[in-house]
């Protein structure tokens, strides 16, 4: 390379990037803009070339086809050490023959950077963990290798920070004390980070944007809170939470809002929420958006009548329902338990309820199991 | 109590089989190596008179080839060094599927007897081999040099029967290496050098110490690829204390001569474990 790309800063700009193996397409046309400073978030179940991505913005795979740019320097084929990004990787790959403290030096030292003491103090103290500064990795518990493995990478001040599958390794109760630090740390370095992971709850937690991937492309990109409220396709309604997709038409149109039918009752939803192309559609509900009522309670909003309680499951915060419907879908209910009433029972004939502006549409031709059976965790233990 | 006898017990047959066949012949050896001939007697009786100056007469008249011993060892280690840090990197990392079969190739020579594949590299590095005229039409050796019954020969033949004992410890140190942390080190700013030296060296260290050990120590004490391969002007101190114990049947010399080896051999190798700071990797 004749440039200097390790100066590079800026938004991370992936133009139409593909990456075959044979006949495999891991990475299939992708488009992505990573805007500078953001928490970035890939999301999506194994195989779905979130971690080839990643790979490619590292340097270690070449893509196929497409470019990626760092602000405006061309990196497509620029070797990863010379670019203006680390990595944090899966199983933090920390040096087993080094030093803690040369671990972290390791990367200032390779760019001759003056002050290494200080640096790596400073990072160090960062991640609170100044006093193993003389140990080995293998002498350090996982939690403490995966800090020492992101202070390795943010010493450099990379222009991007890559992290794989963080916290993959670690058990729930540190990884929710993990997601939160992380989120501070990024907050406090001011870098923009890049974070692969299966698991929906971790980037919902973390990220600012977060592009869902599938099938070696990005299915929707968005807020946590656009993603979850408003997905647009099945896959992305059942990858990120649960969802109740019940199969309908549109039947009219009344301001802002849709009229749909389903099975012979009226629902409305906003417009701003329905991605369908025709009136064939499929409305989405969360489960926790439904209320249940007995049939002689009033009721206000969305109704769907004739439902009977069919398995009760009380899970502390929340007790879950499935309600069987009258056309033989059973939906799940969340209704949070602080309310002082007494749970349904099983057999209780009930009406669900929830409000307009919770509903979503979907295409009516899509598969509705799509992303439901890859990603086993659910928003369980809130 | 049953309990506390059955390690003894278990250890008892490795004991005694050590005791037996090398610590009464290393003793039986201390003791002759200071023996002196019985005056008036027969060839090859000695009596015992705790002449110890039998070491210096013996490290004296033999200085040439302790000295040749050493430099081929080494010589031969480090070709040997040479050769295999690429071939067990590119088993452990680049052979995929063949990664076994390789590895059988790498071990396929003990198959074959020590001593027939040695003198097949005479054949090899003979007149009527290929290397010879290749080397000679190349003009990188003129056309009256020959290769064998030369120093040459005799390092190739230590450089090529001791290749596994290197190879094969390499391969074990190397194969153990996370691929991730060579990553790691590209990400950090070093090129495919840097890389080299900083990472995949230090933790292959332990491969690199096992496998010169494992080719130095038998190359020093070897006499078989120089009696075959070499020539009189090639003699290690292998080839003395063997002619001093079978042809000359001067036992003291050749105990001394073994004494004398193994201490140089023990100095040499502690100094160079000490050097390579084995102990400082995990």
């Amino acid at each position: 390379m004749s440039f200097d790309a390790s100066t590079a800063r800026g938004d991370l700009i992936l133009t139409r990037i593909t990456k075959s193996y044979g006949d495999f397409k891991a990475v299939d046309d992708l488009s992505l803009t990573i805007p500078k400073g953001s928490f970035f978030a890939l999301l999506g179940p194994s195989g779905c070339g979130k971690t080839t991505t990643l790979r490619m913005i590292a340097g270690l795979e070449e893509p196929t086809v497409g470019s990626i740019h760092l602000g405006e320097t061309d990196i497509t084929t620029t070797k990863p050490y010379q670019r203006p990004i680390n990595t944090v990787f899966q199983n933090y790959a920390l040096f087993p023959h080094l030093t803690i403290f040369e671990n972290i030096a390791f990367g200032l030292r390779r760019r001759g950077v003056k002050d290494v003491d200080a640096e790596v103090n400073k990072v160090l103290n960062l991640v609170e963990l100044p006093h193993l500064a003389g140990r080995k990795p293998t002498q350090l518990s996982g939690g403490q290798q995966q800090r020492i493995a992101l202070a390795r990478a943010i010493v450099n001040r990379p222009a991007l920070l890559l992290l794989d599958e963080p916290l993959g390794a670690l058990d729930l109760k540190l990884r929710r004390q993990m997601q939160i630090e992380l989120k501070w740390i990024q907050k406090e370095v001011g870098l923009t980070f890049v974070h692969v992971t299966h698991d929906q709850e971790e980037a919902m937690t973390m990220a600012d944007t977060i592009a869902v991937m599938n099938e070696g492309q990005i299915e929707q990109m968005g807020s946590p809170a656009d993603l979850y409220d408003n997905p647009e396709t099945a896959f992305v309604a059942n990858f990120l939470g649960q969802s109740n997709l019940i199969k309908g038409t549109i039947s009219g149109n009344d301001g802002d809002s849709l009229v749909a039918d389903l099975y012979g009752q009226k629902i409305s939803l906003p417009k701003s929420r329905s991605h369908a192309t025709d009136n064939s559609i499929y409305a989405g509900i969360r489960p926790e958006k439904f209320r249940i009522s007995l049939l002689n309670t009033p009721v206000s909003g969305n109704v769907l009548s004739g439902g009977h309680i069919e398995d009760v499951s009380y899970i502390g915060v929340s007790t879950q329902y499935q309600v069987a419907m009258p056309w033989g879908q059973e939906l799940i209910v969340f209704e949070q338990n602080d309310d002082g009433v007494a749970p349904f029972k099983k057999g209780d004939a009930v009406n669900i309820s929830w409000e307009p502006i919770f509903t979503f549409a979907l295409r009516g031709d899509e598969d509705v199991t799509a992303g439901s059976e890859v990603n086993p965790e659910v928003l369980d233990e809130e | 109590m049953g309990k506390i006898r059955t390690p003894y017990l278990l250890l008892l047959p490795g004991f005694g089989f050590l005791f037996t066949f090398f610590i009464l012949p290393i003793l039986n050896l201390a003791q002759t190596s200071t023996q002196t001939p019985v005056g008036g007697g027969d060839t090859g009786q000695y009596e015992q008179t705790f002449r110890f100056q039998n070491y210096i007469d013996a490290f004296v008249d033999n200085k040439e080839q302790f000295a040749r011993s050493f430099i081929y060892a080494i010589i031969a280690t480090i070709l040997a060094l040479m050769i295999s840090y690429p071939l067990a990197y590119a088993i452990a990392f680049k052979a995929g599927k063949y990664k076994n079969f390789l590895l059988v190739l790498v071990v396929a020579p003990f198959f074959t007897s020590f001593l027939l594949r040695t003198v097949a590299w005479k054949q090899i590095l003979g007149e009527e081999g290929f290397v010879v005229p290749t080397l000679r039409s190349l003009g990188i050796i003129s056309q009256s040099t020959t290769l064998t019954s030369t120093s040459f020969a005799v390092v190739m033949g230590m450089t090529y029967n001791f290749l596994p004992f290197m190879t094969l410890p390499l391969y074990a140190s190397i194969d153990r290496i996370d691929p991730r942390t060579l990553e790691a080190s590209g990400d950090l700013y070093a090129n495919a050098f840097t890389t080299f030296r900083k990472v995949t060296l230090p933790l292959s260290m332990p491969g690199v110490v096992a496998g010169t050990l494992l080719t130095f120590i038998p190359a020093a004490g070897d006499y078989v690829n120089a009696s075959i391969l070499g020539s009189p002007n090639t003699k290690m101190i292998g080839n003395v204390i063997e002619s001093r114990y079978f042809k000359i049947v001067d036992y003291p010399t050749a105990a001394a001569l073994s004494f004398t080896l193994m201490a140089a051999i023990l100095i040499l190798v502690t100094i160079y474990i000490r050097k390579a700071g084995t102990e400082e990797l995990v």
